[in-house]
């Protein structure tokens, strides 16, 4: 059983890699969203992997099937299918460089040398974790409060683009 | 998992798909005929007895079509769209129960493929994915008309999906969980059409829209940019996208049946589990026969006005239905059970007042002209 999950998740981790950097070469804006679904896509089966079947879906309606498509709006209503050629940033590259090594030694770091997250991952959730009883149990008792201040904060937002964007009737310009 | 599980689950899928496969030609024939009775005429009565051979003729035709893929079009993406309509139609019934457990030979079947325990969800997850399909088609054809097309019934699809998704959640408040088979299992006692009746109502149009179908049949509007998403398709690609809104009328009526008519559940279903199926075709027929009765009787809404009661009436309605509901079962819980009639009390207000705003808005349009 170990193994087949282990086989799993070397192919969805590949699929979920070479998602990631079509996302990032693709040179058509539309490809590069599509290639961020599918990555979308991919952790959710991770979720399902990890026995979290609630998280797994609330990943695809609202990522996949919300925000992307959200995404794929905005870039086919502004017309910017076609990137115009690269503009070179100088200090991106080096920049980009230096902070994933930094990532990858922090990683190799905590796991091989300190040990501590592998103490993480033998704390395994009880069966019941990834229940949509459970998640909205913690989620209006333990976290009541981070979870409405979420929500004000994404109404505010909402309010905010609303105004931004809407015709302004008070006179002023 | 043991080889026998295996086994099951692939057969029920295959009969499943073939099924659905099966009955989306049917109904094409079945509303094709419905139509032409409610307009006076005969309809498709040609191919075989009463034209029962029509939909294979109609395949075969289509199949030898010749399909033209424009010159300027994104190929990739264009022969993916189809795909992407016709996929999540028939995967979104996996979690739909056809009936009880039956007995074949020794071994104790459960008719359903699969029972998970975010079936609502799952089924909310896949909807959502469908609108790729449109918005693809209309992008990679490199057209105009079907852009905008795409785009436009995008916009509806995803509008309605709020309303759509809120009318799940009073159904899961009522039966107190994500479990297809629990939601059936809790009408038992009454359906919740009864309980939630402006629910159901909502519900009801919401999918007609996640379907675009009339009266909210943009992608069929003609007149306004010649079709819409589907104008470049031809042959058995064009055949897809009709497919797949055939087979989501199924399944859409599948899951209307489930989560507010009670499902499989009917008359003797406990001492004959067999029944449990043609209840639900009984009930899916009916349903069918609904969409295809407003199509045929009202006229098709225009474009600002189908966004305007999406976001303006329905999403609050929807919002106070989930309200009241959850109000009524907190009193019936604190009280007793004779609260819980406050719900379809509650649910008849709010439909009034919503008709009542529809019915000022319409009278302040012509009031300004």
């Amino acid at each position: 059983m170990m193994t087949i999950d282990l086989i799993l998740f070397l192919i969805l981790a590949v699929v979920a890699i070479a998602t990631a950097l079509g996302m990032l070469v693709s040179r058509n804006a539309v490809y590069s969203a599509l290639f961020l679904v599918l990555n979308f896509a991919t952790v959710a089966v991770f979720y399902l992997l990890l026995g979290a079947p609630f998280i797994a879906l609330t990943q695809v309606t609202v990522y996949a099937g919300a925000i992307m498509v959200l995404f794929l709006f905005v870039i086919m209503l502004l017309g910017t299918d076609e990137l115009p050629e690269r503009k070179v940033l100088n200090w991106q590259k080096p920049m980009a460089i230096f902070l994933a090594l930094v990532l990858m030694a922090e990683g190799v770091y905590l796991i091989f040398i300190q040990k501590s997250a592998s103490g993480l991952i033998n704390n395994a959730p009880g069966a019941d974790f990834g229940s949509p009883q459970a998640i909205g149990d913690m989620l209006f008792n333990k976290y009541l409060l981070p979870f409405e201040v979420t929500s004000i904060l994404l109404l505010v937002a909402m309010v905010g683009a609303i105004v931004l964007t809407g015709n302004m009737k008070g006179g002023q310009s | 998992m043991d080889s026998a599980l295996f086994w099951e689950i692939f057969f029920k899928s295959l009969i499943l798909i073939l099924v659905l496969l099966t009955g989306f030609a049917y109904t094409t024939y079945y509303e094709r005929r419905t139509l032409a009775r409610i307009q006076s005429r005969v309809g498709p009565n040609r191919a075989g007895p009463f034209g029962l051979l029509q939909p294979i003729a109609d395949a075969v035709k289509l199949i030898f079509k010749e399909e033209l893929i424009p010159g300027q079009a994104f190929k990739a993406v264009f022969i993916l769209a189809p795909i992407l309509t016709v996929v999540p139609a028939i995967l979104i019934t996996a979690t739909v129960p056809w009936g009880g457990t039956v007995m074949i030979g020794e071994r104790a079947v459960k008719l359903g493929v699969a029972d998970i325990n975010v079936g609502v969800l799952y089924i909310m997850s896949v909807a959502s994915i469908a609108v790729y399909g449109v918005v693809l088609a209309g992008w990679s054809s490199n057209n105009k008309y079907a852009m905008m097309g795409g785009l436009r019934s995008t916009a509806q699809m995803i509008s309605y999906e709020l309303a759509l998704g809120l009318s799940f959640v009073a159904v899961i408040l009522l039966a107190n969980s994500m479990k297809m088979t629990e939601i059936v299992e809790a009408q038992r006692g009454l359906p919740f059409f009864l309980l939630q009746p402006v629910g159901m109502i909502v519900f009801f149009f919401a999918t007609l829209a996640e379907l675009n179908r009339g009266p909210f049949d943009m992608p069929e509007a003609e007149q306004e940019i010649s079709a819409g998403y589907n104008v470049e398709y031809s042959g058995m690609k064009f055949a897809l996208f009709m497919m797949a809104e055939y087979t989501k009328m199924i399944s859409i009526s599948a899951i209307t049946a489930t989560i507010f008519f009670g499902g499989y559940l009917g008359p003797g279903v406990d001492a004959y589990p067999w029944l449990g199926p043609i209840y639900m075709f009984v009930k899916i027929f009916l349903i069918l026969f609904m969409m295809i009765w407003v199509r045929a009787s009202w006229p098709r809404i225009r474009y600002d006005r189908l966004m305007a009661l999406g976001w303006k009436i329905m999403l609050p309605l929807s919002l106070a239905l989930v309200f009241t509901t959850a109000i009524g079962i907190l009193l019936a819980d604190l009280f007793g059970g004779m609260w819980l009639w406050l719900i379809p009390v509650f649910s008849l207000i709010s439909g009034a007042v919503a008709v009542q705003a529809i019915n000022l808005s319409l009278r302040r349009k012509a009031y300004a002209r």
